[in-house]
Formats: structure tokens, C-alpha cells, sequence
């Protein structure tokens, strides 16, 4: 731009949190002779596998950090040298069991999955039968029917429930939200058996579909309330304070210009719901049960659902039901991790990161 | 936000009391469509109170025989047997054994839950790189999502074996102590082994509320730390981890619910057997969501109105557990 900067040679800034050379060297070292120590460990006693040499790995660290920090005693104590490596290992240690799930429920849950699996029940079939007969469409859709009517009871509830706290913010504000956080404890069997109680016993009389989604809209409606409020609470109160100026009322400002404004929230709200409650078992063995083919009757028949037959698949107890219920977890866990994905997708939208 | 009008502030800041002239007061009168809205959204607010007090009436109301039947012992009996067919012996129930077996196995789960939980918020928070954080978060968030019967089957099929393993060490080597002692060897479906599969559900959830608790430490002390020469682990340990610790107790709490209520994944890996036991190697145990899963099915109907009695013992237990949670956790936020 002008000729003063030609004549200055650039100075690269130094950077000294990086790694220097001195430092990776010591961390190699230190590394190595870990991995000597852990195999030794490994080897010498009674550890196996690869859980085996992980656990003596992680101890060697810890042995190796120690001794090098008391031998050069650079004036750090032992417990500054170990504490990042406990918490680190804390975490690599905790990412095991997830690692294997995910990656069980899919190695052995494609081996079951071909076109039909989706396309086919199990009403001519049984679950010990081989795998390339029957298949799980009765339970996708019955999941879809029970989870979508208990949606459409427990998101609104929801959402009003939020309303009233953020919106409204009465007097029994600190109590509606002490008694959504009391309902998130709610276990979900005694959800299901409140329903077995109540609508199964005094008005059905028999296992029914609608008593399934009553079941799941108890446990989805926290889970949305607890959401929905939070979305409520970013809508600036400018916004507000602008619709009342112009002589707007309390309905229509709520209606017309705070709900709009955070829709795709309130969405997200309904979406992680959902992901709560779509693998659901315990309130829908008491309620919905199982039931071998499709069926549109919500109130006089029981109704297949993914959670059940992954259950029912398992009970059964042979080879080829096992890895039915291994084909069917997958696509559940496919199903609420799709949701799952779409919710934060769809939130970190509209209320941006905090 | 309406209430605010009202407010006589501007007539304070003018000074215009002062001279004896009474500020106007504005007096809200909500129309017609406002209060039917207000009312509307509160009814609607008021029916979490509604589900909450029919589950315990219901449950009270079906359950009632029960506790008249057995008075305190269906709570200091472990028995639980149906009539038999001819008559020859009367139905007895008893839900001591499952009382404690619950706690038994939650107490496990919260016991090697909580240490991981701290040690996975401290990264997530103050050791991971920020560029991986973000990543990591969105995967504990889709961990939690992960439905109890899927825990169920991996526990069952992967986790099981791996653990009988690690079962019969701990008991070779402390085995001494009785609480590792097993009067049978027999180490499968232990409360051992559904003590680590629910840490593994509850872990999430303790981590959200441990996480949010950290996060919140007061930054200037955390520098203040290291400006006086502190290690990273110093901050910690000075500021950070005094600051959560009630935050954390609270979460542990909320962790402590979740495992009592849990059903489906105690069930296909923890031997039902009516007995109390403290060896938590032994494969003898159960929980009242277990029981109430597993008897559900073949239940007379007077076995039935047991187990809504035992339903409604759960719901006392988790929503007095999940209050102590809620209370804590609440109280430990810094009011923003």
C-alpha cells in the first residue's frame, strides 16, 4: 500500500503455548515407556484383551508421569502432572461402552436387514424363523401412530405449560415449573401402570393403542415444557413491549408476534420429545403391548412398536430372534438419532449458540 | 409484563410527588380475550398438577387393599407370593427385597456414574481442544437418546460377559470383604453388572448438570488462580470444583431418580430373586420397576393391585429423590 512497509522484514510472532520440540520429545518418551510398562503389566498379570492393555496403558501413564515429574522435579507436583490424564482418560474411558454400542446394534443389526424387513410383518412368520422372511413394517408404523398421537396430545400441553411461565409468568409460575420438573421424574412404568389403572381397567377394559400414547404423552410432555421454555425466554422483550405499544393485547402478542418468532424453537421443542419417548418399552408392555400384523384400531387392539418387539424378539430367546431384535435396534436407534440430529440442527438455528 | 405500568417510578425520578400532586395510576383492565387466554393457558399449565395427583390417587385407590391387607409388613417383608391355585396357601406380599435391591443398584450406578461424570464435564469444559468440543457435546447429547432396551440388549450380549470377568477378580482378590462375597459362584446377572449398565444410562444426565454447574465458575477467580502461579489442575481444584459441588450433588440426585425408575435394561440383565442381598456380585437382586414389569404379565388381580401398591411406592421414592434434585440444583444456579 505504501512504501514504508517494504523495508521491514516481517517478524513471525512466537507462539509460546505451542509445542515445542523439547516437549514433544519428552511426551514421546514418556509415551514409549508407558506402552513398555503397560505391556509388561499386560503380559504379567491376569489383564487380557484389549480392555486389559488399555486399563494397564493408563496406569503406566500415570506411573511414568509421576516418576518423571519427581526425578526432574521441574517444581510442579505429582498431582498437576496426573490430574489431565485422569480426566482425559475419564473421558476415553467413558467413550468405550458407547463406541461398542453403536457399533454392535450396527454390525450385527445389518446382517438381519434386506427390502422386505421393512415391507413385511410377523403375522405368518415367527421370530425364530430366518431372517430373510418376516420383517418389522407392522412395528415402524405402529411406533409412527403411537408416538404421533402422543404428540399431538403432549406438545401442545407442553407449550402451554412454557406459556404460562415465560408469557404469563403468574403467580403459580415457580409452581408450574416445580410440577414439570416433578413430572420429569415420573418413572415410565409407573406411567404405564397409572394408564393400565385408569383407562385400561375402568374404561377400555383391554390392552389398546390409545392407552400406549396416553402412556408416552405423561413422560414427552417435561421434556417439551422444559425446552419450549427456554426457547421462550430468548425472545427479546422489545418485541413485546413494541406489540403492546400499538395497543395490542396479551393474546395477540402471544399469538401473533411471540410464537412466530421463535416456531422453529418450539419445533425443536416437540422434536426432542419425541426422540424421548420413541424408544419407550416399560409403559407400552402394559399398555399398547404387541400385536403380530398392522392395525388401525387405536381402541380395541393391542399394537406392535419397535421398543416391544425388540423386547418380544429378545424374550424369544433363539439365535435368529436375537439378531432380529438386533436389526430392529438399529432401526430404532437409526430412527431416534435421525430425530435427535434434526432437533439441534433445527435449534441451533433459530436461538444460535449461546 | 403488563404489571409493570403500574409502577410509579417516573413520578419519583420527576420529583412530582414532592410538590403534593399525587402521581395518576395506571390501572390495568384486561379485556375480555386476555382474561379467557390467561385462564385457557393456566388450566392448561395446572394439568401437569392434575396427571401428577391422579397417578398417586389411582395408584392409591388400586393399591389401597394392599396396604390395609399387609399394613407395614408389605414394606419390611421380602415374601412375594401369589395364592396358590387350590388354596392350600394364601397370597403374601412383600417388597423389602426389591426396596433394597433398588437402592443397591442405583447406589452403584451413582457410585461409578458420578467420578466419570466430574471427570468428562472438567474435559468437556476446560481440557478438550475448542475445536472438538463442540463435536463431543452433540455426541453425549445423542448418548442420552440412546433407548433403555438397546442398553438392555448390548448389556446383556457384550457387556455381561466382559463383567462376570471383571466380577470374579474383585471377588478373588477382595472377596474377604462382604460385600464382594458371593455364597454361590455363580456371577452372572448380578446387581454388580446392572449397576454398570445404569451408570452407563445415567452418566448424560449427571454430565449435563455437572457441566452447566462448572461452566458457570467465576472466571475472574480462575484467572485470579493462575495469575497467583496455580497449574490448571490447581484452578480446579481451588475454584471450579468447590463452586459445582452442591450443582453436582444435585445432579448426582437427579442421576439417583433416573436409575431407581429404570425398567427395561435392570430387567434383562439382574436376576429377579425375592431376597435381600448386599453381594453385589451375587446373582441375586431386582428393583420394584423390574418386578413390576416382570410379575405385570401373569398378575392376578389381586397380584395386580400389589403391584400398583409397589407402583406407587416407586413414585413416593423418585418424586421425593427428584425434589431434593431439583431443590439443590436450583438453588446452586447463579441467578443470571
Amino acid at each position: 500500500m505504501n512504501a514504508i512497509a517494504t523495508d521491514v522484514t516481517p517478524v513471525t510472532p512466537r507462539k509460546p503455548w505451542k509445542n515445542t520440540r523439547a516437549t514433544l520429545k519428552t511426551a514421546t518418551i514418556n509415551g514409549f515407556f508407558s506402552a513398555v510398562l503397560a505391556t509388561a503389566l499386560y503380559t504379567f498379570t491376569g489383564l487380557d484383551g484389549i480392555l486389559g492393555w488399555y486399563v494397564s496403558f493408563i496406569i503406566s501413564v500415570m506411573v511414568v508421569m509421576a516418576i518423571v515429574s519427581k526425578v526432574t522435579g521441574n517444581g510442579k507436583s505429582i498431582a498437576d502432572q496426573v490430574a489431565p490424564v485422569v480426566i482425559s482418560a475419564g473421558f476415553a474411558t467413558v467413550m468405550i461402552p458407547w463406541i461398542s454400542l453403536i457399533g454392535t446394534v450396527v454390525q450385527r443389526g445389518v446382517k438381519g436387514i434386506y427390502t422386505g424387513f421393512f415391507t413385511h410383518d410377523m403375522l405368518v412368520n415367527s421370530m425364530d424363523e430366518p431372517l430373510n422372511v418376516g420383517g418389522i413394517s407392522h412395528a415402524i408404523i405402529g411406533t409412527l401412530i403411537i408416538v404421533g398421537i402422543a404428540t399431538i396430545i403432549a406438545a401442545p400441553l407442553g407449550i402451554i405449560a412454557a406459556l404460562y411461565i415465560v408469557e404469563i409468568n403468574g403467580k403459580a409460575a415457580r409452581f408450574v415449573r416445580f410440577l414439570t420438573q416433578a413430572m420429569s421424574g415420573v418413572p415410565s412404568i409407573v406411567a404405564g401402570l397409572f394408564i393400565y389403572s385408569t383407562v385400561i381397567i375402568a374404561v377400555t377394559h383391554k390392552n389398546n393403542a390409545f392407552a400406549g400414547s396416553l402412556a408416552l404423552a405423561i413422560l414427552m410432555l417435561p421434556t417439551v415444557a422444559r425446552t419450549s421454555e427456554e426457547v421462550l425466554k430468548v425472545v427479546p422483550r422489545e418485541i413485546r413491549d413494541a406489540s403492546y405499544a400499538l395497543g395490542a393485547t396479551q393474546v395477540r402478542t402471544t399469538l401473533r408476534v411471540v410464537l412466530p418468532t421463535v416456531r422453529s424453537g418450539l419445533i425443536t421443542a416437540t422434536i426432542l420429545g419425541v426422540a424421548r419417548v420413541a424408544g419407550e418399552t416399560a409403559p407400552l408392555l402394559l399398555t399398547s403391548q404387541y400385536f403380530v400384523r398392522f392395525t388401525t384400531n387405536m381402541f380395541n387392539s393391542t399394537m406392535a412398536s419397535l421398543p416391544t418387539y425388540v423386547f418380544g424378539a429378545l424374550r424369544t430367546g433363539t439365535e435368529n430372534s436375537l439378531a432380529r431384535a438386533w436389526s430392529a435396534s438399529l432401526v430404532l436407534i437409526a430412527i431416534v438419532v435421525f430425530l435427535s440430529v434434526i432437533a439441534r440442527l433445527l435449534g441451533g438455528r433459530s436461538t444460535g449458540r449461546k | 409484563m403488563l404489571d409493570s405500568w403500574t409502577s410509579d417510578a417516573p413520578a419519583k425520578l420527576f420529583g412530582v410527588s414532592d410538590i403534593g400532586v399525587t402521581p395518576r395510576q395506571l390501572k390495568v383492565s384486561r379485556g375480555t380475550s386476555d382474561k379467557v387466554f390467561r385462564g385457557f393457558i393456566l388450566a392448561g399449565a395446572l394439568f401437569s398438577l392434575i396427571v401428577l395427583a391422579l397417578i398417586s390417587g389411582f395408584l392409591m385407590y388400586r393399591g389401597f387393599g394392599i396396604f390395609k391387607d399387609f399394613g407395614f409388613s408389605f414394606f419390611t417383608s421380602s415374601k412375594w407370593e401369589a395364592a396358590a391355585d387350590d388354596g392350600s396357601a394364601p397370597a403374601h406380599f412383600g417388597v423389602a427385597a426389591m426396596l433394597v435391591g433398588s437402592f443397591v443398584v442405583s447406589v452403584i450406578a451413582v457410585a461409578i456414574a458420578v467420578p466419570f461424570a466430574m471427570a468428562v464435564s472438567l474435559f468437556l469444559e476446560y481440557y478438550a481442544p475448542y475445536s472438538l468440543r463442540y463435536v463431543l457435546t452433540t455426541i453425549l447429547d445423542l448418548v442420552a437418546s440412546i433407548p433403555s432396551v438397546i442398553w438392555g440388549i448390548w448389556g446383556y450380549t457384550i457387556l455381561m460377559p466382559h463383567a462376570v470377568g471383571w466380577s470374579k477378580t474383585l471377588n478373588h482378590w477382595l472377596g474377604w470383604f462382604p460385600l464382594f462375597d458371593v455364597p454361590a459362584p455363580i456371577f452372572e446377572r448380578s446387581p454388580f453388572i446392572a449397576g454398570m449398565l445404569l451408570a452407563m444410562m445415567i452418566l448424560p444426565i449427571v454430565t449435563s448438570v455437572a457441566r452447566e454447574v462448572y461452566s458457570q465458575a467465576p472466571r475472574d477467580q480462575i484467572d485470579a488462580a493462575y495469575g497467583l502461579g496455580s497449574s490448571k489442575w490447581g484452578a480446579m481444584r481451588t475454584v471450579v470444583l468447590p463452586f459445582g459441588k452442591s450443582g453436582l450433588i444435585g445432579g448426582t440426585m437427579l442421576g439417583l431418580g433416573r436409575a431407581l425408575g429404570e425398567t427395561v435394561a435392570v430387567y434383562l440383565v439382574l436376576n429377579l430373586v425375592f431376597k435381600v442381598n448386599f453381594h453385589i456380585l451375587a446373582s441375586v437382586g431386582g428393583n420394584v420397576a423390574s418386578l413390576i414389569a416382570s410379575r405385570f404379565g401373569e398378575a392376578s388381580p389381586y397380584e395386580l393391585k400389589a403391584l400398583m401398591a409397589a407402583g406407587l411406592v416407586l413414585f413416593f421414592m423418585t418424586l421425593i429423590v427428584n425434589f431434593i434434585a431439583t431443590t439443590i440444583v436450583n438453588r446452586s444456579k447463579v441467578p443470571s
